[in-house]
């Protein structure tokens, strides 16, 4: 590493005045600059840095642990403190909401205001991907705007649903299904088509035609024991009703049969194990209030 | 033939022991391909099986031609000159090979961009959907573009600095063509769906096990060959180049164990399981960035540069310090891609820490590049070749500076998923890998192809300017994404609700992505420029080149 070593083999590069090692690889030879003191310095206080780091955190593993840190800091307290913090800044909202019922809520302007910002941010984050984010749903996801219920629409039965959902898993779900009226065989074809071109006359989409009576009959003996002899429906099964113009599966004369060749029955999961009391409160007001709210 | 005539009787023509090895070993391979194409689970293996088997019977073909075209006798070592027998062919092919797969890489990934802004970009065929599209897009501009650069420079590099012969004889053509067998395994693999879903190791057991052939016998071809050296030092490119294949090998291995259900099903189960899973994924994936993308493009600029400005290269002291610091350090960085996750905190504070460590030894490459130019920083005015790669230069300080910041728990907190990641990324992937890339490929083009300079040097400033526009609005864009999407995800209300619904934030993206696309298109355009003037200057005739010079040509 001497100089005398250096300027024995290398040459001096002209443009900059300083010696070359002496080596050359196809015409590229290096200079025999020292490290820059900057590079250097900066350097070793990153890795002065780094020491002090590992002092304080969590850092070098040991045989069963790690080295705790002289802080006394890890990932799963400070996620709890902040956790914690979150609730003690919602804890003022939480408790006026969690003390008042459904209809408190709704008769007391500044507590629906809470509930509502609550309830927007949540309905977006959870309900949003089926129902749509304005609550205006899609095929087989029901329109949360309109006044059109399938299994109610007042607070609590908004709520019911939301807690334990529709045929899903929870025991305490409310579930009733179309049965497959044309597949398990208990409606031929002509049937089928007859009561379907009924149904649609129900809501006056459709002209009563030359099957009227046929379609009426089939009605009677085999759909009005749910949807009402009426078709407004029963609102305690979760039978649609089928006067008011609305479709959840759509209401061509293609979809109609298809429900009730096959059947129907989505599901809206429970909600009770994923979101706390509070939230489906402030969920059960924010959709109550959509448009459709009874 | 004419051994009749001959009194002399001329050196007896007999195959060589690699010839006959590789056509005994490619012929059994096409029947053992066969018949896995036969019995395959799923017609995407079948596929696969019958392209393996496909090339095999190519390669028996190819060997059997060349063997009958060539003259008897040893590859000679040195020309009638005395001066090395440079194998050259074999860099001309990945060059072209680099060119092709970066303009593919880059019009993926422009589509990609396009599927984030505008989702009936998808045209809901699954094939090209935004899930299969972007690894796909990854690998391509990573694996192909990046390899095939990687592997012909440093067969270039490697035969010039040690004034020797690449080794082998059949070997180079089998690491160059089967590298890019492997890419279009692994490319159409996505496309079909088959993918064991580790990022940037996407590519399944056959797959992963033909690759670790080729890069096993790239190793013996980049080491024979220095071996062989006439010059008594390894320069430091060649360092480089051999930690980057030394390292890659290993991660491969590390990352990509796995359990096959059967040799006929694509499918296969990782050995590792849960958080050291995600540990052995991420010290993959970071080590594919540090030894890929970051030493191996170091190789290229330790020859590239200094060859191009004619200038000594600045520090060797800084070159050896910073090397092994470099390659020590890196391999501890990975944890800090799972920071606050499950992996264990001391994992991820020496994720952290030695990240922090890893800044100034990334430097150290920045300021050998730069400083290497001081006394001819005039070129940066005249050459713009010089300038795209001390451009490069730049962006690597850059995006070597931002990792170390975003590797940093409080910055991670905000930066983690959002798209500041993606323009971290870029900010090195386009602006260092690709621009050393496209410095070294207008290097050492006219000099495979013994051309005086590319057909147009103003065809090169102005790929240089369409394409740092284009990556400005890149990163800008994806910088301004990631910031808004970190602040709407943790925006609290004062009564201490979430301020977003996710998708609000997925909205706001929308502008941003636009921009970023528009960025993509321009930095397309201007690998398109290159490919024209590439295939100008291979095409175009000595004389004419020295005119072209003389004339300064528009474009």
């Amino acid at each position: 590493m001497s100089t005398t070593q250096d300027t024995h083999h290398g040459k001096v590069d002209a443009a900059t005045g300083v010696s070359t090692t002496g080596h050359e690889w196809d015409g590229i030879s290096e200079l025999n600059n020292p490290l820059p003191r900057w590079w250097l310095w900066v350097w070793y206080a990153c890795i002065v840095w780094a020491i002090g780091y590992w002092f304080l955190y969590p850092a070098w593993p040991l045989i069963n642990s790690a080295t705790p840190g002289l802080l006394g800091w890890n990932s799963r307290s400070a996620v709890a403190v902040q956790l914690s913090d979150l609730q003690a800044l919602r804890a003022e909202s939480a408790a006026k909401l969690g003390n008042a019922s459904l209809e408190q809520i709704e008769q007391t302007p500044a507590l629906l205001t809470l509930a509502r910002a609550q309830g927007r941010v949540a309905f977006a984050d959870n309900c949003a991907p089926c129902h749509g984010a304005g609550g205006g749903g899609a095929t087989g996801f029901p329109n949360l705007n309109d006044d059109d219920w399938l299994w109610g629409g007042s607070l609590e039965q908004i709520q019911q649903t939301i807690n334990y959902g529709i045929r899903s898993s929870d025991s305490e779900t409310r579930s009733g299904s179309m049965p497959a009226f044309g597949r398990d065989g208990i409606l031929q074809k002509p049937e089928i088509s007859a009561v379907s071109d009924y149904v649609r006359t129900l809501s006056g989409i459709a002209q009563p035609g030359s099957d009227f009576a046929k379609g009426k009959e089939v009605f009677a003996a085999n759909c009005a024991a749910c949807h009402g002899d009426d078709g407004k429906g029963n609102q305690e099964l979760g039978a649609p009703n089928l006067t008011d113009g609305i479709w959840l599966y759509g209401s061509d004369k293609a979809s109609v049969e298809y429900g009730i060749v096959n059947g129907r029955g989505n599901v809206m999961p429970a909600w009770h194990t994923r979101l706390d009391p509070t939230t489906v409160k402030a969920l059960t007001v924010y959709v109550h209030s959509l448009g459709g709210g009874r | 033939m004419s051994t009749i005539q001959d009194p002399i009787r001329p050196p007896a023509k007999a195959m060589r022991f690699g010839e006959a090895g590789l056509l005994v070993v490619f012929a059994a391979f096409a029947f053992f391909a066969i018949i896995v194409a036969a019995k395959a689970y799923t017609p995407a293996y079948a596929f696969h099986a019958y392209l393996f088997a496909a090339a095999s019977i190519a390669s028996v073909f190819a060997i059997g031609n060349r063997y009958m075209a060539r003259p008897a006798g040893s590859v000679p070592q040195v020309n009638a000159d005395g001066k090395p027998n440079y194998n050259f062919d074999v860099v001309k092919v990945g060059t072209i090979f680099a060119v092709v797969w970066g303009i593919a890489g880059f019009l993926v990934g422009v589509i990609a961009a396009l599927q984030l802004a505008f989702p009936a970009f998808n045209f809901d065929l699954p094939w090209i959907s935004f899930g299969r599209l972007r690894p796909l897009h990854t690998s391509a501009v990573i694996f192909a573009f990046g390899g095939n650069v990687l592997i012909a420079t440093s067969f270039y590099v490697v035969q010039r600095t040690s004034h020797a012969r690449l080794a082998g004889d059949l070997a180079p053509w089998f690491v160059m063509l089967g590298y890019n067998f492997f890419i279009l395994i692994a490319g159409t693999g996505y496309l079909l769906g088959i993918t064991q879903s580790k990022e940037y190791a996407e590519p399944e057991w056959y797959a992963d096990l033909f690759l670790t052939v080729v890069w096993v016998t790239y190793l013996l071809v980049f080491l024979g060959t220095i071996l062989k050296r006439k010059e008594p030092h390894i320069y430091v490119a060649n360092w480089f180049y051999l930690a980057f294949i030394i390292t890659i090998a290993v991660l491969h291995l590390g990352n990509n164990a796995a359990l096959p259900v059967s040799v006929f099903s694509p499918k296969s189960y990782i050995v590792w399981a849960g958080v050291q899973d995600a540990m052995f994924q991420w010290w993959y994936g970071h080590n594919a960035v540090g030894f890929f993308l970051t030493a191996g493009f170091l190789a290229l600029m330790y020859y590239f540069i200094p060859k191009r400005a004619d200038r000594p290269v600045y520090s060797y002291r800084l070159s050896i310090v910073h090397f092994w610091a470099l390659i020590f350090i890196y391999i501890w960085a990975g944890p800090h891609h799972l920071h606050y996750t499950a992996l264990p905190d001391w994992a991820q504070t020496l994720g952290m820490t030695f990240s922090i460590i890893l800044w100034m030894p990334s430097w150290g490459g920045m300021i050998n590049g730069l400083m290497t130019l001081s006394g001819a920083w005039d070129k940066l005015r005249t050459d713009p070749v010089i300038r795209m790669m001390v451009v490069a230069v730049a962006f690597y300080g850059m995006s070597t500076f931002e990792g170390p910041m975003m590797s940093v728990k409080a910055v991670n907190s905000l930066s983690h998923y959002t798209e500041w990641t993606i323009g971290h990324v870029h900010s090195g992937a386009l602006g260092w890998v690709a621009y050393i890339s496209f410095g070294a490929i207008y290097c050492m083009v006219p000099w495979l192809w013994n051309k005086r300079e590319m057909y147009s040097l103003k065809a090169v400033s102005w790929h240089f300017w369409v394409s740092t526009l284009g990556i400005v609005l890149y990163i800008s864009s994806m910088w301004v994404a990631g910031i808004l999407q970190g602040l709407m995800w943790r925006a609290y209300t004062q009564l201490g609700f979430l301020e977003y619904s996710f998708i609000e934030s997925v909205e706001a993206m929308h502008p941003l992505y636009v921009i970023r696309a528009l960025g993509g298109i321009l930095f397309l355009s201007g690998a398109l420029i290159m490919a024209w003037n590439v295939w100008k200057t291979i095409t175009m005739p000595e004389a004419a080149a020295e005119q072209k010079l003389a004339l300064a040509p528009a474009e």
